[in-house]
C-alpha cells in the first residue's frame, strides 16, 4: 500500500461518515452520563479524552468508545486528507471548501481553548479591592510567610501535587511537608476520632474532625478537600496539622522567629492590577424572586499603567481587560452588597467567531444553490 | 359548484375566525368584561385580571372555563358554563358560592380514594367543598411527596403535589381581594375606621407604659390580623400605585393598602410621636372603590358594582393609560383564541389533503381546498403569534411554550411553500399535521400557567433571543418538516399505491433540500448560542445538555448529507435517516430538559416524558417500515420495478478525484 492510497483511505467519505456517527453516539452517551457524573466529570471522561473506558471492576478498564479528542483528531486528519487528494478539483464547491475550512478552525480552536482556558471567580463586597480571582473547583495548600508587614510571600501547593507526592519540599521556606492523608472531598463530622484520620497536634484541627466524602456530581456544589500534613524542619517533625477547605481562617505556625500561615484555600490567580467594587445593584421583578437585572460598578486600578477608571459590568456585557474577561455571574443570597464575577482567561476566544463566519458564508453559498434548484426545477406534477 | 367549493368552505371558516374576534358582550347585569380587563400585577408582570383567571383555571382544571350541571328554577338539570372571569369574581367576592364549583381536576383513583371521593370513573372535577373534609390527609401526603426528588415521585405522589399546589393557589386567590372571614368588605373597613382611633390611642398609651384601654387595642389587633394574613396570601397585586407618575412600580396587595395608614401611625407612635393618632384613617381611593365593588357584588347590587367599577376605570384611564392598554390588549388576545381556531382549521386542511390522494377526479378541488385552508390556518396562527410578540415586546420564542408555537409556524410556512411549488398535497398534509401536533403540544405546555412569564436576567436579551433562539427553532422546524415528509413517503409507499415514481422523486428532493436548510439553521443557531454563552459566561462551549442536543442535530444532518453524497442512501434509506432526525430533534427540544441538569434545564416534566418515549417508539417503528425491502411496499408492487432514481450529483469522493 503506497502513501497515496493511505492518504486516500484516511480522506474517504466513508471514514467521515463513521466519525460523524461515532461523534453523535459519543455526544448522546456523554450527555446522558451527565445525569450521574455531573457536567464536569462527564466532560473530562467523554469529551476531553482519547478513549472512553468502562470499569469492569478489579481496576480493569476497557476502552468502549473513542473519546472526544480521538474523534476530533481523526476528523481533522480526515478533512485534510480529503482535500489533499482532491486538490486538483478546483472548479465549483468553493462553498464546501469554506465550510470545511471553518470547521477545521473551529475544531482546532476548541482544542486550544480546552488546553489553555482558565476559569475562576472573583467575589467582591462593596468597597472591597482584590488583585486575585479564585478557582471555583481547585484548592491549593498555601504556605504564607507573614514576616514582612508590607508583602506576604506565598508558596502554593496545588491539589494535584498533594495527591501525587508523599513528601513535599516547600521552596523558599525551611519546611518539608509529609502528606499523611489527602481527601479530595470531605465533610465535617461531630464527635471524637474514628481512627481514620491521623492525629493532629497543632492548629484548629484539634477541635474539628473530618471524614472523606464521595466527589460531588452537581454543578452547583464543589469538592472541599482536607489534608493532614506533618511539618518537618531539617528532617525533624514539629507537629501535625489538619488543613481543610472548611476552615474560614488559616492556621499559624512559627519557626526561627518567623510567622507563617498554613491554609487550604481555593486556588488563587494573582493579577498585576486591582478591581474595586463601587456598587452592586440587583433588581427583581415586582412581587417575585425572579432576577431582572444585576450589574456591578467596578474601578480598575493598575499601578503599572497608572489606570484608575470605572467600568460597569452587567449581564451580557462583560469587561475584557488584561487578557481576561470578567462576567457578571451571580450574587450572594444573604448579602445584597456582594457581587460574584466570573473571570475567564482564554487566548483562543476569537477563533469561534472567525470560524463561524467562514462556515456560515460557505453554507449559504452551498445550500442557496440547492434550495434555488428545489424551488425552480420545472414542475413535475401536473 | 365544484369550482366554488374550496372558496366557500374557506370563506365560511374565515367568518368563524372573524366572529370570534367580535367584541364580546357582557352576559349579565354585572359588567364582568370591564372587570376582566382591569390591569393587575401577577408573576412579576402587568396583566389583565382575566389572564390570572384563565391561567389559574388551567392549572387547577386544565380548562379555561368552568362547566357544571345545575338544577334550574324549573327543577330540571342543565349544564352551565362559567367564563374564567366570572368564576374568579365569585371566588374573590362570593367565596361561599365559588366553593361549590367543580374546579379541581382529579384523575388518579388512589388520590380520589384518599380524599373520600366517589370512585365513579367519569367524575373528574370536584369543588373545594367536596375536598375540604379530607384536606389534612392530602396535606400530609403532599408534604411527604414534596421531600422526594421530582424525578423519583410516583404518579400518585405527583398528583398529590399538583393538587396541593392547586389548592394553595385557590386559597391565595380567595384571599386576594377580601379576607376570607369578612362578609362585607366596605362594612369591615368602616369597623376598622371606628376601632382605629381608640385602638391607636391605647397603643400610644401602652407604649408610654401608662394605663391603657386593653379592649380597644385588642379589637383593633383582631381586625388588623385579618388584613395581615390577606396581605401575605394575596396572589395578584390588585391596588395600583397611589401616584403612578412618581412610583409606577408601586403596586400592592389589598391587605397592604388597608394596613398602610395604620402602619404609618404605629411607626410614628413607636418613634415617640404621641400626637400621631390620626383623626381618620386615609385610605387610597382606589382601595375604597374595590371595597365598594366587593360589597355590591356580594349583595347582588349590580348597579352599585358597575358604578364603582366605572369610577375606577375612569381613574385608570386618566392616570395609567399604558396599564389600561396592556390590560385591554391582552384581554383581547385571550378572547380571540386564535391558536385554537388555527388548530381546528389545520385538522380540516389535513383531511382534505389526504382525500386528494384517493379521489383522483376531484384532486384539483380538494387540493385547492386544503391549500386555502392551510393558508387560513397560517393566517390565524400568525395573527396569534405576532399579537403575542407585540404584547410581550419580545421575539417569537421566549420559552418552551412559544417554541412549540413557532416550530409549528415555521413548518407550516415551509409546507405552504413546498405545496405552492409542487401541488401534490404532500406539503399541505405535512404542514397541517405538524401545525396541529405542535399546537397540541403548546396547549399542554400552557397548563403550567402563565406563558408570558418574565425573562430571567441572563436570558433578558432581545438581540440573542431574536437571533440564536429563532434560528435554532427554525432548525427544529425544518428537521420536523423533513421527518414528516419522510413519514408520509413511507406510510403512503408501504400501505397505499399512491406513491407514484414522480411523487417519490419530488419527495426525495424535498427532503434533501429541507435537510440542507435545517443544517444551515441548526449550525448557525448552535454557533450563535456559543457566542451568546461566550458573551455572558465566558465560555463558547460548555457541554451543557442543551448545547449537546443542538450539536446532535448538526451532526445528524452532517451524517445524512455525507451519506447521500457518498451514494450510500437513496429513497427509503434517506427517509429512514430523516425520520431518525425526528428522534434527534425531539431529544434536543424536550429530552435534554428532562435530564434536570445544566443551565437550560426547566425542571422535570413527568407526563411529557411518557409522550416523548411513545414518540420515539413510534418513530423507530416507522424507520423499521422504511427499511423494509421494496418488494413489500404496496406502491412498488404495481408492476413496475425500482424506478430510475434521480442520481445525486456526483459526490466529491476521493475515489473519483
Amino acid at each position: 500500500m503506497d502513501a497515496k492510497s493511505i492518504v486516500r483511505a484516511l480522506g474517504s467519505l466513508r471514514l467521515t461518515l463513521v466519525l460523524l456517527i461515532l461523534a453523535a453516539v459519543l455526544v448522546f452517551v456523554g450527555t446522558m452520563a451527565q445525569v450521574k457524573l455531573g457536567i464536569h466529570a462527564a466532560q473530562v471522561r467523554y469529551f476531553q479524552s482519547l478513549f472512553v473506558y468502562a470499569e469492569l471492576g478489579g481496576g480493569l478498564r476497557v476502552p468502549v468508545l473513542p473519546g472526544g479528542y480521538l474523534i476530533g483528531g481523526l476528523m481533522v486528519i480526515n478533512l485534510i486528507c480529503a482535500y489533499a487528494t482532491r486538490i486538483h478539483r478546483p472548479r465549483g464547491r468553493w462553498g464546501l471548501l469554506l465550510v470545511h475550512a471553518g470547521l477545521l478552525m473551529l475544531l482546532l480552536g476548541q482544542f486550544v481553548t480546552d488546553l489553555l482556558q482558565v476559569e475562576s471567580t472573583m467575589r467582591l463586597k462593596e468597597g472591597q479591592r482584590l488583585n486575585y480571582s479564585q478557582s471555583s473547583r481547585k484548592f491549593e495548600l498555601a504556605l504564607i510567610d507573614l514576616s514582612d508587614p508590607d508583602k506576604d510571600r506565598v508558596v502554593a501547593i496545588p491539589e494535584s501535587v498533594l495527591q501525587r507526592q508523599q513528601v513535599i519540599r516547600v521552596p523558599e521556606t525551611p519546611f518539608t511537608l509529609r502528606v499523611l492523608a489527602y481527601w479530595p472531598n470531605s465533610r465535617p463530622v461531630q464527635g471524637g476520632s474514628d481512627g481514620r484520620a491521623p492525629e493532629v497536634t497543632q492548629g484548629q484541627g484539634r477541635q474539628f474532625r473530618f471524614q472523606p466524602a464521595p466527589r460531588t456530581t452537581r454543578t452547583d456544589r464543589r469538592d472541599i478537600p482536607t489534608a493532614y500534613v506533618e511539618v518537618l524542619v531539617e528532617g525533624e517533625p514539629i507537629g501535625t496539622w489538619c488543613a481543610s477547605g472548611w476552615y474560614e481562617a488559616p492556621d499559624r505556625l512559627s519557626h526561627g522567629g518567623r510567622e507563617y500561615a498554613l491554609w487550604m484555600r481555593p486556588a488563587r490567580y494573582y493579577k498585576p492590577y486591582y478591581l474595586k467594587l463601587i456598587d452592586f445593584s440587583h433588581d427583581r421583578y415586582l412581587g417575585t424572586n425572579i432576577p431582572k437585572n444585576f450589574s456591578s460598578l467596578v474601578r480598575i486600578q493598575n499601578p503599572q499603567t497608572g489606570e484608575d477608571r470605572e467600568v460597569l459590568i452587567y449581564m451580557n456585557h462583560p469587561l475584557r481587560y488584561g487578557g481576561e474577561t470578567y462576567y457578571q455571574s451571580g450574587y450572594d443570597e444573604n448579602d445584597p452588597t456582594v457581587t460574584i464575577l466570573q473571570v475567564v482567561r482564554n487566548p483562543g476566544w476569537l477563533t469561534p467567531y472567525v470560524a463561524c463566519l467562514i462556515v456560515g458564508i460557505g453554507m449559504c453559498m452551498q445550500f442557496a444553490g440547492h434550495l434555488r434548484r428545489l424551488f425552480s426545477r420545472k414542475q413535475e406534477v401536473a | 359548484m365544484k369550482k366554488l367549493f374550496p372558496w366557500l368552505l374557506t370563506g365560511a371558516l374565515a367568518l368563524w375566525v372573524l366572529a370570534g374576534m367580535m367584541p364580546p358582550k357582557d352576559p349579565g347585569a354585572f359588567h364582568s368584561l370591564d372587570f376582566a380587563r382591569l390591569p393587575v400585577v401577577a408573576n412579576g408582570r402587568l396583566q389583565p385580571i382575566d389572564s390570572v383567571a384563565r391561567n389559574s383555571l388551567l392549572i387547577m382544571r386544565t380548562r379555561r372555563s368552568v362547566s357544571f350541571e345545575e338544577t334550574g328554577a324549573d327543577g330540571q338539570k342543565h349544564r352551565r358554563r362559567l367564563a374564567a372571569i366570572d368564576w374568579l369574581m365569585e371566588l374573590m367576592m362570593k367565596p361561599k358560592v365559588a366553593d361549590t364549583r367543580p374546579v379541581f381536576r382529579i384523575d388518579h383513583p388512589q388520590l380520589k380514594d384518599l380524599l373520600g371521593l366517589p370512585g365513579d370513573e367519569k367524575a373528574h372535577y370536584f369543588s373545594w367543598k367536596e375536598l375540604e373534609p379530607k384536606l389534612a390527609a392530602l396535606d400530609r401526603e403532599a408534604r411527604r411527596a414534596m421531600d422526594i426528588d421530582a424525578k423519583k415521585r410516583s404518579r400518585f405522589e405527583n398528583a398529590a403535589v399538583h393538587l396541593h399546589q392547586a389548592l394553595i393557589l385557590y386559597q391565595r386567590l380567595k384571599n386576594t381581594l377580601v379576607p376570607e372571614e369578612v362578609h362585607d368588605f366596605a362594612a369591615d373597613l368602616e369597623a376598622l375606621q371606628e376601632a382605629a382611633g381608640p385602638g391607636l390611642k391605647a397603643f400610644a398609651a401602652s407604649h408610654g407604659s401608662r394605663d391603657f384601654d386593653q379592649q380597644a387595642l385588642q379589637k383593633l389587633a383582631l381586625i388588623l390580623r385579618r388584613y395581615e394574613s390577606s396581605a401575605r396570601m394575596a396572589y395578584p397585586l390588585m391596588i395600583p400605585p397611589a401616584d403612578p407618575q412618581k412610583d409606577p412600580e408601586g403596586w400592592k396587595t389589598v391587605g397592604d393598602a388597608v394596613l398602610e395608614p395604620v402602619r404609618a401611625a404605629i411607626t410614628r407612635l413607636s418613634a415617640g410621636d404621641t400626637n400621631a393618632v390620626p383623626e381618620r384613617l386615609e385610605w387610597q381611593p382606589q382601595l375604597l372603590l374595590f371595597a365598594r365593588m366587593a360589597s355590591a357584588y356580594r349583595n347582588g347590587d349590580a348597579g352599585a358594582f358597575n358604578a364603582a367599577l366605572d369610577e375606577y376605570r375612569q381613574w385608570l384611564d386618566a392616570n395609567m393609560p399604558a396599564a389600561v392598554a396592556k390590560g385591554r390588549h391582552e384581554h383581547l388576545y385571550n378572547h380571540w383564541e386564535l391558536f385554537y381556531r388555527a388548530t381546528v382549521i389545520y385538522v380540516l386542511a389535513f383531511l382534505f389533503g389526504c382525500l386528494t390522494w384517493f379521489a383522483d377526479k376531484s384532486f384539483r378541488t380538494f387540493n385547492l381546498a386544503a391549500l386555502l385552508l392551510l393558508a387560513l390556518g397560517l393566517a390565524a396562527h400568525s395573527g396569534g403569534m405576532f399579537f403575542r410578540m407585540a404584547l410581550e415586546n419580545r421575539p417569537p420564542v421566549t420559552n418552551l411554550y412559544s417554541s412549540a408555537v413557532f416550530v409549528g409556524w415555521g413548518s407550516v410556512v415551509l409546507g405552504l411553500l413546498l405545496e405552492l411549488k409542487f401541488r401534490n398535497s404532500v406539503g399541505v398534509v405535512m404542514a397541517a399535521a405538524v401545525g396541529f401536533v405542535t399546537q397540541i403540544i403548546a396547549f399542554n405546555l400552557s397548563e403550567s400557567g402563565d406563558t408570558m412569564e418574565m425573562m430571567r436576567a441572563v436570558l433578558d436579551s432581545n438581540f440573542w433571543l431574536a437571533t440564536h433562539v429563532v434560528t435554532i427553532t427554525i432548525g427544529y422546524s425544518a428537521m420536523f418538516v423533513a421527518g414528516a415528509l419522510a413519514i408520509l413517503y413511507v406510510v403512503r409507499g408501504v400501505f397505499t399505491r399512491s406513491l407514484d415514481p414522480r411523487t417519490r422523486r419530488n419527495t426525495e428532493s424535498m427532503v434533501y433540500g429541507i435537510i440542507c436548510f435545517a443544517t444551515l439553521f441548526s449550525f448557525v443557531g448552535t454557533i450563535l448560542g456559543g457566542i451568546w454563552a461566550d458573551q455572558s459566561w465566558g465560555r463558547f462551549w460548555g457541554w451543557d445538555p442543551k448545547e449537546n442536543g443542538a450539536l446532535l442535530i448538526v451532526l445528524w444532518c452532517a451524517v445524512i448529507l455525507h451519506a447521500r453524497w457518498a451514494g450510500l442512501v437513496k429513497g427509503p434509506g434517506l427517509m429512514a435517516l430523516a425520520i431518525g432526525g425526528n428522534i434527534v430533534t425531539s431529544f434536543s427540544w424536550f429530552g435534554v430538559n428532562m435530564l434536570g441538569i445544566g443551565l437550560h434545564s426547566y425542571g422535570f416534566m413527568d407526563s411529557a416524558f411518557r409522550w416523548l418515549v411513545m414518540f420515539v417508539a413510534s418513530q423507530l417503528v416507522l424507520i423499521a417500515l422504511a427499511l423494509l425491502p421494496t418488494r413489500y411496499w404496496a406502491s412498488y408492487r404495481t408492476g413496475e420495478t425500482d424506478p430510475p432514481l434521480r442520481t445525486p450529483r456526483p459526490a466529491p469522493s476521493p475515489a473519483k478525484g
